[in-house]
């Protein structure tokens, strides 16, 4: 996304309910900054993300994707995260193909006290996809305004 | 179409410092849906929650975003209110402009847009929205407590004492668990059995409490507030309710050489026994694997002595089904085997011994009625040795013993070191450790005094070997601080083992669709706010089935989970959470994708009639969702491969609107 002729990344974030949407309210609660290119979307469990959405975010224009869970062993449901890194690895080793820097995607393991690094995150993987530019060639055109 | 308002709120400053609340509800009345958009200065006041319920009758609303703090604040809140004015408390979606908007960032224009943006998200999903209503069910008003351990027998009496009925199920012929076996307990020295014995009879005699002895759980079905349990009574050849446990037939059974569980195999009891004297149920038991009338058909002496007719060798194995409404697992811990530790010489001298067998050596009830004699030759031991650690916090080796830590063993040490100097000042005693851990309440005391008062040697550093010579036993070992090898003869040694789940627990935690960690202790719904619940709903762990724990921390813990269980059978009826899997029949392929990653079993299958396009009637097997089982983590709709199954509130379709609203 071009800002005033700056790229900024847009980034979407999935996050789990139960950790990481409560450590991104910790990094709120403790006005900790990141930039306001980060959008964050609420799911039950990092598990309920379908390697659909994150697709479909690159579709419609997204320049990351990165889903936040609570780290392994302290899943709410148990196992959802173990679910998530397994077929996190498997859509991120197949991105390359279809164009897609595999770097545009993070899986982040955020706890629900570690707001620090819910902010720490956000600003590393920002800065990280905008050195990589604009995501173009996944995006479909036909989608656009 | 949906009739969506929008509720813009400044939250004071908090928002309104950052983001334009104006311009965000003027820009989100576009919005496709929205029919009504505001701002106020405190929605979630009573001013603004009336402005709300207004609005909704006003403008006969569908569906409301609010763009507010978190929804982890106050969701709940707006629910509430969207449902005093008639609306489905589902209807509501938040927009959390506050902790992930206006409080990270400081422009104002950026924080606007953003704003904005999450708004239309939220919009975006909640015309998707469909009112939800939890499903309830029936509570069944009975609890089930496996094991019978301080922990099961504590748990049941706290839920008796509540007033609902509980049953506990021990395989062994009595309840009392390891506690039974214990002589003095740590840190005040109380004898283990005058504070357990009266409980067991307590929980034997209370009219609430039902106890299933010599008995297992077979199967478990159903979910929260209603499982169907069967339960196995093995075959006792004795009657209950008959036998009066006089203990005439202990006495006269000719079949002596029966290796005595209670005491640890160092001494025999008959084939037909008691395990003790305080055993509740206190009822006879015949061991069928030694007993001569049912190998071989000759004998029968104890039914000939038994007065009581109880003896009943034809005796089959029996399965009770009972309903219950939670279920407690109690299932405690066993010392590992020392078979793979060598160097310890465990399995060549009958003088290196568990500290488990130390507590029976000790034990005035035990083999040698309470004097401290080595086995071998029974002769007191005037060199002690012990070994802390054998097999915990081993991390590089897993294939014999424990990366954990056991956390009692620092303890019991301290204890049976400063019973030993106690009783026989003559003896020494010398204690090998890797660090001495004593946390609790009056531990360190403890510790202390038995090196300062009783004059233990603690000596940091392992036991390399030992090799037993002649009548004694040569240690070899470290001495970390001064930097040197030792060598001790000793009389008898020692070994604090590990310990671990009990055998049993990894099938039941399956039966019950319970989740463990690594080691085979059961994980609690989390470690910190829920420390006693599983995170299968209606299932609540007790004592040191969860991780090692000593008898203060796992009587604390078995209240804890009796209270969790007071407050499940004190509802009727149970609400769920609507936010839960479903699956679309007409789609689903039955291939068992999602069964097999649901953690709770929600997910069954049955053969269903499908009326064909060509009107003929078609048989497929297709998924069903238990939704009082579901929890909504959402796991079965990434793994349908044909998309047949859907997240109530978290609906695929639902997720790709906001990711189109955000990318847009
Ligand atoms: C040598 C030694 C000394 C100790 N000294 C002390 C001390 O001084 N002070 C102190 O505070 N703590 C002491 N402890 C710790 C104490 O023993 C435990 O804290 C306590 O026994 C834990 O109780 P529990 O009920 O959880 O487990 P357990 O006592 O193990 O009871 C579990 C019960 O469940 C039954 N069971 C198992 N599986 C099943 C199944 N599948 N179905 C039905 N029933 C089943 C078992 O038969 C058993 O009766 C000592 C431990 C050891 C090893
Ligand atoms: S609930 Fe956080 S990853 Fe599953």
């Amino acid at each position: 996304m071009q800002i005033n002729g700056e790229f900024k990344p847009l980034i979407v974030a999935f996050c789990c309910n139960w950790c990481s949407y409560a450590g991104a309210d910790l990094a709120g609660n403790n006005r900790l900054a990141y930039p306001e290119n980060v959008k964050i979307i609420k799911v039950p469990c990092s598990c309920r993300v379908n390697p659909m959405f994150i697709l479909r975010a690159f579709q419609r224009g997204a320049d990351g994707v990165i889903i936040c869970g609570c780290h392994p062993g302290d899943c709410h449901y148990t196992s959802g995260n173990y679910y998530t890194r397994r077929r996190m690895s498997l859509l991120f080793s197949m991105l390359n193909f279809l164009g897609i820097e595999k770097e545009r995607t993070r899986v982040e393991w955020v706890s629900a006290a570690e707001g620090a690094k819910f902010a720490a995150t956000m600003n590393e993987f920002t800065e990280a996809v905008a050195a990589l530019g604009e995501n173009k060639r996944l995006e479909d055109l036909r989608c656009k305004r | 179409m949906q009739r969506i308002g929008v509720f813009v709120c400044w939250c004071g400053s908090n928002i309104a410092g950052t983001v334009d609340v104006k311009a965000v509800a003027e820009a989100l009345k576009n919005e496709p849906g929205v029919v009504f958009s505001t701002d106020y200065q405190y929605m979630c006041s009573q001013a603004g929650q009336d402005i709300i319920k207004n609005a909704i009758k006003e403008h006969n609303l569908s569906g409301i975003v609010v763009c507010s703090c978190s929804p982890r604040m106050h969701e709940q809140t707006f629910r509430k209110t969207a449902q005093a004015a008639g609306l489905n408390p589902y209807m509501v979606e938040i927009s959390n402009i506050r902790e992930q908007c206006s409080w990270v960032h400081k422009d104002m224009e950026k924080g606007t847009e953003k704003a904005i943006i999450l708004g239309k998200a939220a919009i975006a999903k909640v015309n998707l929205n469909a009112p939800l209503t939890p499903g309830e069910s029936p509570v069944t008003k009975r609890a089930l407590v496996i094991g019978g351990g301080i922990a099961g027998i504590q748990t049941a009496l706290d839920i008796a004492d509540a007033g609902f009925p509980v049953d506990i199920v021990e395989t062994k012929p009595t309840i009392g668990g390891k506690m039974a076996q214990l002589d003095k307990t740590f840190p005040t020295l109380d004898c283990a059995a005058c504070i357990l014995t009266p409980k067991m009879v307590d929980a034997g005699q209370s009219d609430k409490i039902r106890i299933f002895s010599y008995s297992e759980v077979s199967q478990v079905k159903g979910f929260v507030g209603n499982f169907d349990v069967t339960i196995k009574k093995k075959a006792r050849y004795v009657k209950e309710d008959l036998c009066t446990g006089c203990g005439l037939c202990t006495e006269k059974c000719p079949q002596k050489k029966v290796p005595n569980e209670f005491n640890l195999g160092m001494d025999n009891r008959r084939a037909i026994y008691i395990p003790f004297a305080q055993a509740v149920p206190k009822v006879a038991t015949i061991d069928a694997d030694y007993c001569t009338m049912l190998k071989s058909g000759k004998c029968g002496v104890c039914s000939k002595v038994c007065t009581a007719g109880a003896i009943d060798y034809t005796q089959k194995d029996e399965y009770i089904e009972e309903k219950y409404g939670a279920i407690v697992v109690a299932t405690g811990y066993n010392p590992i085997s020392m078979d793979k530790f060598d160097e310890y010489a465990y399995n060549q001298s009958k003088d290196v011994i568990t500290s488990l067998e130390f507590e029976r050596l000790t034990n005035a009830a035990g083999p040698t009625a309470g004097k401290l004699l080595r086995p071998s030759d029974n002769k007191h031991p005037h060199t002690i040795v012990f070994v802390q650690c054998v097999g915990s916090r081993c991390a590089n080796c897993a294939e014999k013993g424990k990366e954990y830590c056991s956390k009692i063993c620092c303890m019991y040490t301290a204890k049976h070191a400063m019973l030993t100097r106690d009783k026989y000042p003559d003896t020494d005693v010398y204690v090998f450790y890797i660090d001495v851990r004593t946390p609790g309440k009056s531990f360190d005391e403890f510790y202390r005094r038995a090196v300062e008062e009783y004059g233990v040697h603690y000596i940091k550093g392992m036991v390399g070997k030992i090799a037993p010579e002649g009548d004694v036993l040569k240690v070899q070992a470290s001495d970390l601080i001064n930097n040197k090898q030792i060598h001790i003869d000793a009389d008898l040694v020692v070994l604090a083992a590990a310990i671990e789940p009990d055998k049993s627990a990894r099938p039941l935690a399956t039966m019950l669709t319970a989740s463990m960690d690594t080691n085979d202790f059961f994980t609690e719904a989390h470690p910190k706010l829920r420390p006693v619940e599983s995170p299968t709903a209606g299932v609540f762990l007790s004592g040191a089935c969860q991780g090692p724990k000593d008898i203060p921390e796992t009587v604390a813990q078995a209240g804890a989970a009796a209270s969790k269980v007071i407050g499940l059978l004190a509802k009727d009826k149970l609400m769920g959470n609507p936010c839960v899997a479903h699956s679309n029949e007409l789609m689903c392929n039955g291939c068992s994708s999602c069964e097999r990653v649901c953690p709770y079993g929600a997910i069954t299958y049955s053969d269903k009639e499908f009326r064909m396009p060509d009107r003929t009637v078609a048989i497929r097997r297709v998924a069903s969702v238990n939704e009082a089982v579901c929890q909504g983590c959402g796991a079965c709709t990434v793994a349908c491969p044909s998309g047949a199954m859907d997240l109530k509130g978290f609906a695929n379709n639902q997720i790709v609107a906001e990711v189109d609203a955000i990318c847009k």
